[in-house]
């Protein structure tokens, strides 16, 4: 099963993702304001637990806990040290729980620096801290690499070629997150569909798509007009609705069900591999399954 | 008044070397720096703003805009001091937890600045005490908490409760803002006011410290 993720979304197959990892672990003793991949050290099992309920739930792709996990990022936490730990932890906590059964996805989130000229930041600093994660997750047996929720599309470009600096071979998955605007779809850094479709290929990417943003039913337009600027393999990972306050709690409003209904609505609109995002959980996934006829 | 009208457009462009530039002509004309502040970078920041809001432009363009707002005000700030002029008050805001990036937080701070705020910005993870013994130290009349992640959301709460424990409930105001956060929730612990945007919580900013003041 781990060979030939690319292939087998090339060919149209439709791969199911999992859904969210971050509301899962705030019931499972992440402390508010603490690193999520935090527990890739502290408390792995957790991970393989979630990973676990994913795997049950029909997710044939299962994402390692380390979105927030690049150097960078993990010096607002005062991690940077830890980072080869933490994604080679995040790695293997989903290996352990999905054995063969399931392509492991190493996670690869914004560095929360803005690059130079616009941010204080410069490329080589970004790619090299992309580099250190790829490395580890590479390393450590990762099937695939997913750069996601990225708004500015150079320092995407930047992660996908860490990702390549490192192996020429694992397949890497690039998605962008955007908005709706009166001129079309643009990420908040004013990155196009098309931008996007153009500069991450050219990167080496082998997978295209988007991520987050502002629910199922947009994200069915999006897919089309990804559909339209690339004719590689489709990401579309969408959360469950914009996060709403109820009673107190906040709350994502898209059921199960109504995803599963717009997975249907991704794969007319050519989406290849479909997930979810925020919001998301193995409800929505095990409901995508049935609704995609995946059931085995 | 021709070059302050030049200023706001140097300024929408994100020109950071002409905005000081003519910001020195200005003065050299003999324009007061009130005048340039409210009518050049002042105005020229509110567009770029109001563009932002229904995006006619994106991030890039308004970290430019700031970056160029700034090198004016670098030019007018020490004969704004001198003179005696006073800001439109202080704000002191800050993230009650870091996300993935705070650029909805710096977003306000830089508006805020622009429409002539004294802004101090605590950064990210800043506790209630902190908020509030930074307002009362620096005679803050406005606190702005921003939030991310739901599960931080209560240290929202903890800020006004704190402020009504200390006897400043209502002489510093509170607003709050970010993805998880609403109107709603801002009635339910009491804080004053809720920025659904930054051009809205620029408003509100204003609305606030002119009643507290």
């Amino acid at each position: 099963m781990r060979d030939g993720i690319t292939a087998r979304a090339a060919a149209g197959e439709v791969l199911l993702a999992d859904g969210a990892i971050g509301s899962l672990l705030l019931g499972r003793g992440l402390a508010p304001g603490a690193a999520p991949e935090s527990l890739n050290l502290s408390a792995p099992h957790v991970l393989e637990e979630i990973a676990g309920l994913y795997l049950e739930a029909g997710a044939e792709i299962v994402q390692a806990n380390t979105f927030g996990a690049s150097p960078l990022k993990l010096a607002h936490y005062g991690l940077e040290g830890k980072a080869q730990a933490i994604n080679e932890g995040g790695v293997a906590a989903v290996r352990r729980a999905v054995g063969e059964r399931a392509w492991v996805a190493a996670s690869c989130g914004p560095s929360g620096r803005i690059l130079k000229p616009f941010g204080d930041t410069d490329e080589e600093r970004m790619f090299s801290s992309f580099r250190e994660q790829m490395r580890a997750v590479i390393g450590a047996g990762a099937d695939v690499v997913c750069v996601e929720t990225m708004s500015d599309v150079n320092e995407a470009r930047l992660a996908v070629q860490a990702a390549r600096s490192v192996s020429a071979t694992i397949p890497v998955m690039a998605t962008m997150t955007f908005e709706a605007t009166p001129r079309g779809f643009f990420t908040i850094m004013g990155v196009s569909i098309a931008r996007a479709c153009r500069e991450l290929a050219a990167a080496g990417a082998d997978m295209l798509g988007s991520n987050c943003g502002n629910g199922s039913a947009q994200m069915v337009v999006i897919a089309r007009e990804f559909r339209k600027a690339t004719s590689l393999p489709l990401v579309i990972q969408a959360n469950a609705g914009v996060p709403e306050l109820r009673q107190g709690r906040v709350q994502y409003p898209e059921s199960p069900e109504f995803m599963a209904a717009m997975a249907v609505e991704m794969r007319a609109a050519g989406a290849t591999v479909i997930g979810g995002c925020c919001g998301t959980t193995p409800e929505h996934t095990r409901a995508m399954r049935r609704a995609l006829g995946k059931e085995s | 008044m021709e070059i302050v009208k030049q200023i706001a457009q140097s300024l929408e462009a994100g020109d950071d070397a002409l905005v000081p530039q003519l910001t020195r002509e200005a003065l050299a004309q003999g324009i007061a720096a009130t005048a340039i502040l409210d009518d050049g970078l002042i105005a020229g920041m509110n567009a770029v703003g109001e563009k932002f809001r229904v995006h006619d432009i994106f991030l890039p363009d308004v970290l430019l805009a700031a970056r160029a707002m700034y090198a004016g005000m670098d030019v007018l700030k020490p004969l704004l001091l001198s003179a005696g002029i006073p800001s439109r008050g202080r704000v002191v805001i800050g993230s009650v937890h870091g996300d993935l990036h705070d650029i909805g937080k710096n977003l306000v701070g830089i508006m805020l600045k622009g429409a002539g705020f004294d802004v101090i910005d605590l950064g990210n993870d800043v506790t209630a005490a902190r908020f509030v013994e930074a307002a009362r130290s620096r005679e803050a009349l406005v606190i702005g908490m921003s939030a991310l992640l739901t599960t931080t959301m209560p240290v929202m709460k903890e800020v006004v409760d704190l402020l009504h424990k200390e006897g400043l409930g209502g002489r510093i105001k509170t607003i709050i803002g970010g993805a998880p956060v609403s109107q709603d929730y801002a009635a339910e612990i009491g804080a004053d006011a809720y920025g659904y945007d930054c051009a809205q919580a620029v408003e509100r900013v204003k609305q606030l410290a002119a009643s507290a003041s």
